[in-house]
């Protein structure tokens, strides 16, 4: 039987806490990764491999944080996304919410997008998947 | 100063996991002066010491084709010193691997018994990725540690093949 919600965020919390060095009470669903939670890029990866073990998943390279989007000038300008570019990352990272970035989506707000929240619906999508 | 902390592989199985052995001894310069009148093999160069085997094993289940980088400390725990006269010893093992990086778990024995745990990432990075200041060949697995698994082979171990030639 897949995990509920609850049992998703408590596993993905702990797998944070231990990737991160943070308390578990900072691990809300909210949280930003970069911002708030202090993630620096090998992080990501860390994360990646954590949640692969944990869940015994396996998430393919720029699934669950997209990695070739950003070098593209079709979909980058004046490091801000084109249409083309929301459309695609929209389309890369469905487990994103994007109602705040889409309004001004400038580069520099692109880490907010990569919430406990994310990790935890592209979680629950892959385990649905599966 | 060569820069190796490890003496010896004593053990090597492709992909999945390495041991290798440092013996401690007064000689080392840097013992003079941590501490002086009580040396003590410095934790980080325990960390370098599981790095080098861990990265060593991760390198050679990709061929030697990419440049492995200690990226990033996951543990790093010592529940006691090694001194001059311990033998120090570190099994490695393959938790994660693929193009991107890979996660080592690692446990430091002292002449035997587990005094430490040390997991690391390693970051691959290729001829086609590398940043525009790093060298444009496999800086990392040069002679020193190809030489490691040479011995390691000449004396009867098996399972860890030579890059091409570097």
């Amino acid at each position: 039987m897949a995990p509920s919600r609850d049992e998703l965020f408590t596993q993905i919390r702990d797998v944070l806490g231990d990737a991160l060095g943070v308390d578990e009470e900072e691990v809300v669903p909210e949280a930003t990764l970069q911002g708030d939670l202090g993630a620096e890029s090998i992080d990501f990866l860390d994360i990646v491999f954590r949640l692969e073990k944990a869940f015994s998943i396996k998430i393919p390279k720029g699934e669950l944080f997209p990695d070739d989007i950003l070098n593209n000038p079709e979909y980058v300008q004046d490091d801000r996304m084109t249409p083309a570019g929301l459309d695609k990352l929209k389309a890369t990272v469905p487990h994103a919410d994007f109602s705040e970035f889409e309004k001004s989506p400038y580069l520099s707000k692109m880490p907010d997008l990569f919430t406990v929240n994310t990790i935890v619906n592209y979680v629950e999508s892959k385990l649905a998947a599966a | 100063m060569r820069w190796i902390w490890i003496d010896a592989f004593v053990e090597f199985v492709s992909g999945e996991r390495a041991s290798a052995v440092k013996n401690v001894t007064l000689a080392e310069e840097h013992l003079r002066d941590h501490f002086p009148g009580y040396p003590v093999m410095p934790a980080s160069l325990i960390i370098e010491g599981m790095a080098q085997t861990a990265g060593i094993l991760v390198g050679e289940a990709r061929g030697f084709a990419e440049n492995v980088i200690l990226a990033k400390i996951r543990t790093a725990e010592f529940d006691d010193y090694a001194v001059p006269g311990d033998q120090l010893r570190y099994d490695a093992v393959i938790e994660s691997l693929d193009e991107r990086a890979a996660a080592t778990s690692g446990t430091v024995l002292k002449n035997g018994k587990p005094i430490g745990r040390v997991d690391l990432i390693f970051s691959h990075v290729n001829q086609a990725d590398r940043p525009a200041d790093m060298p444009d060949h496999n800086f990392v697995f040069t002679g020193q540690f190809m030489n490691l698994l040479t011995a390691f082979r000449s004396q009867g171990g098996s399972g860890g093949d030579q890059p091409d030639g570097r």
